[in-house]
């Protein structure tokens, strides 16, 4: 299925990426602190299956590699940078960081750090609209391993006795931290593993936006039309490491070098090229475009930003 | 002033609520078409039906956490979670999710859930059904505790938790659930923060929250009668936060303290009150304070080890006449 509007797509994913290849640098320089969970490689799965629901309408929930998630809901790029320095303009108000990005404005309702975690919260805001009565559906975006949880089971077998408003999309990149799928999982088509709920699934390559955004649509619909419960796994791959922290020592760089071949960004971009007159000078020039952008505007904010103040420590513990 | 039953003040409030407010509603295990464990969600089902008043799956961590999803959009889940033992299974909802959502959103969402559940030991329940948790919860930042200890609290503080705008934990007891009292006939909102003097006295000051309230109203007789000590009853209904100045301000009167806890020590909710008399008010004392709670064993089944585990009016007794150098 093709996308409606290809250009601006891409340009999202770009900034995306060079956020995050940003956030990277950043955190060399010790600008930013704690677990950093980068997004680069799975891009197509985010932005794909968001171009088929409704950003900022929606109710998307996600893990704790939430960065791009959030900014493709409606967060703005700058109070992102600035929580993952912890200034007082981030958008938790420094309160947060990298794993726990926050935009309710825009019905981003999250990064949470617990591995299957947010199965029950999105489960819960599906109910929530099913008592309500709107048009919306809640989005639940996480990682291969999190089907591993008990919460995983609890929850399905919930949404599906329920018929609950609430798509699971599986960004599969192959790893649990750092044990590969096989080796942590009995049965490896995650698609597979809803069947025992009666909660119907899908699985497509994670990789191609255009696919994405096909199975996605599908998805979407089902669940938006009230039939219940839909759960979408998507073969991606992670090209950094699960956090920092991690030296990619359990596979190899030939494995790695295979997935970049068939990275998101420039599959379409070269199809673009192909089907659209779309140059690589375009593209370039939007590159260096967005990182003008990340480097004027979001990094030099989030440097110029206060520090939140000690004095308010305990602000937001309870309400006031 | 109507006198009614533990069961039937909680079913009270739950009843008054559901009904002011579309999107209160209620859920856990047996609650619905079975009527609840203890009775408190009776009738509900019948009147509100199957979408308000939700019979979940034995699955606590999973509808602890359905509850917080649905409290993000506005919904108040007042989550019943059957017994204390099994509130250990949805810890991680409880914990990660509901009481920190405020603060690592920087304000932006928050989980106002209500989770009542019943703590205790009961009839020789054994290891893993005698448990008491209020210890744990009441560690916890951006949870309330608190945990009623007559009908009139119950339905009060139910009331209160319901209209709260951040998550709370109600600590029940099962022993405590036909217990009469009398709940004014009006609505009712009884304070989230604070305690109350049960019972005013001048010699030494009794703590106790929920059961261990009883055993020191019962004692404060005993000591009044057979050996002319005045005895004052401090009732700790909030736990979390714990009321600093209540407990200064009753020390301060009496100059002695016994607290009295159902759960074990160490690190028990008696530690803790003791650490702020210590800060609050040490010069006050005129003897050091005692702690009265159960032993550290896995709650054993044979009924005279129970009774040897468990502490009671007695054990409150003989900690003021040790402190009163009379044992």
């Amino acid at each position: 299925m093709k996308l409606k509007d290809r250009k601006r797509v891409l340009r999202e994913m770009v900034l995306a990426r060079r956020f995050e290849e940003r956030c990277y640098q950043a955190y060399i320089e010790r600008k930013i602190g704690g677990f950093l969970h980068l997004y680069p490689g799975q891009e197509a799965c985010c932005y794909g299956v968001m171009e088929a629901a409704r950003p900022g309408f929606d109710y998307v929930i996600t893990g704790y590699r939430d960065h791009v998630h959030a900014i493709k809901c409606g967060a703005d790029p700058k109070a992102v940078m600035a929580e993952l320095y912890g200034k007082e303009t981030g958008c938790s108000k420094g309160r947060g960081g990298s794993m726990h990005i926050f935009d309710v404005e825009h019905r981003f309702m999250g990064g949470y750090a617990l591995v299957g975690g947010p199965f029950p919260l999105a489960a819960g805001m599906a109910k929530a609209i099913q008592m309500k009565g709107g048009d919306e559906i809640a989005i639940c975006f996480l990682g291969d391993s999190a089907n591993n949880q008990g919460s995983f089971h609890e929850t399905m077998n919930m949404a599906a006795l329920w018929k609950l408003p609430v798509l699971f999309v599986c960004e599969n990149n192959l790893y649990g931290i750092g044990t590969a799928l096989e080796r942590s999982t009995a049965v490896v088509d995650q698609y597979k593993r809803v069947c025992a709920y009666g909660i119907e699934s899908d699985v497509c390559d994670g990789q191609d936006i255009e696919v994405v955004l096909e199975h996605a649509h599908k998805a979407v619909e089902h669940v938006r039309s009230r039939k219940g419960p839909y759960f979408l796994e998507l073969k991606t791959y992670r090209y950094r490491g699960h956090s920092m922290s991690d030296s990619r020592g359990y596979r190899s760089r030939e494995e790695e070098e295979q997935w970049k071949q068939r990275d998101p960004i420039n599959m379409l971009r070269d199809r673009m090229i192909v089907e659209d007159k779309y140059t690589l000078a375009e593209f370039e020039a939007m590159e260096k475009e967005i990182d003008g952008y990340i480097e004027n505007e979001v990094i030099k904010f989030a440097e110029e930003s206060p520090d939140p103040k000690v004095e308010e420590l305990t602000k937001y513990v309870l309400a006031d | 002033m109507a006198e009614i039953m533990y069961w039937e003040a909680i079913q009270r409030a739950h009843d008054e609520e559901m009904a002011r407010d579309p999107l209160v509603i209620c859920m856990g295990e047996d609650i619905g078409v079975a009527g609840g464990t203890y009775k408190a969600t009776k009738g509900l089902y019948e009147k509100y039906g199957p979408l308000r008043v939700m019979d979940t799956p034995i699955s606590e961590n999973g509808y602890t956490g359905l509850g917080v999803g649905a409290s993000f959009l506005g919904v108040k889940p007042i989550i019943e979670i059957m017994s204390v033992n099994f509130a250990w299974l949805a810890m991680d909802q409880i914990f990660n999710s509901a009481a920190k959502v405020r603060y690592m959103s920087g304000g932006q969402l928050t989980a106002p859930v209500v989770v009542r559940s019943a703590g205790g030991a009961a009839h020789q329940l054994g290891a893993q059904h005698s448990a008491r948790m209020e210890k744990v919860f009441m560690g916890i930042a951006g949870l309330r505790v608190v945990t009623p200890s007559n009908p009139k609290q119950a339905y009060g503080l139910l009331k209160s938790a319901v209209r709260s705008p951040d998550p709370v934990y109600i600590n029940e007891h099962e022993l405590m659930y036909n217990m009469k009292g009398e709940v004014p006939d009006e609505e009712y909102f009884h304070p989230l923060e604070g305690s109350e003097v049960a019972r005013s006295g001048t010699d030494v000051t009794l703590f106790g929250y929920n059961i261990s309230v009883h055993w020191c109203l019962k004692a404060a007789e005993i000591l009044a009668k057979q050996y002319n000590i005045s005895a004052e009853v401090v009732d700790l209904y909030s736990l979390s936060p714990l009321d600093r100045a209540g407990i200064k301000k009753s020390v301060a009167k009496t100059h002695k303290a016994v607290i009295a806890e159902e759960d074990e020590a160490p690190v028990g909710v008696g530690s803790e009150i003791m650490a702020i008399i210590n800060e609050e008010c040490f010069w006050e004392l005129d003897a050091p304070p005692v702690r009265v709670h159960s032993a550290l064993v896995p709650q054993p089944y044979a009924h005279n080890l129970e009774k040897a585990t468990i502490p009671d009016h007695e054990d409150v007794v003989k900690a003021v006449l040790k402190l009163f150098g009379k044992a």
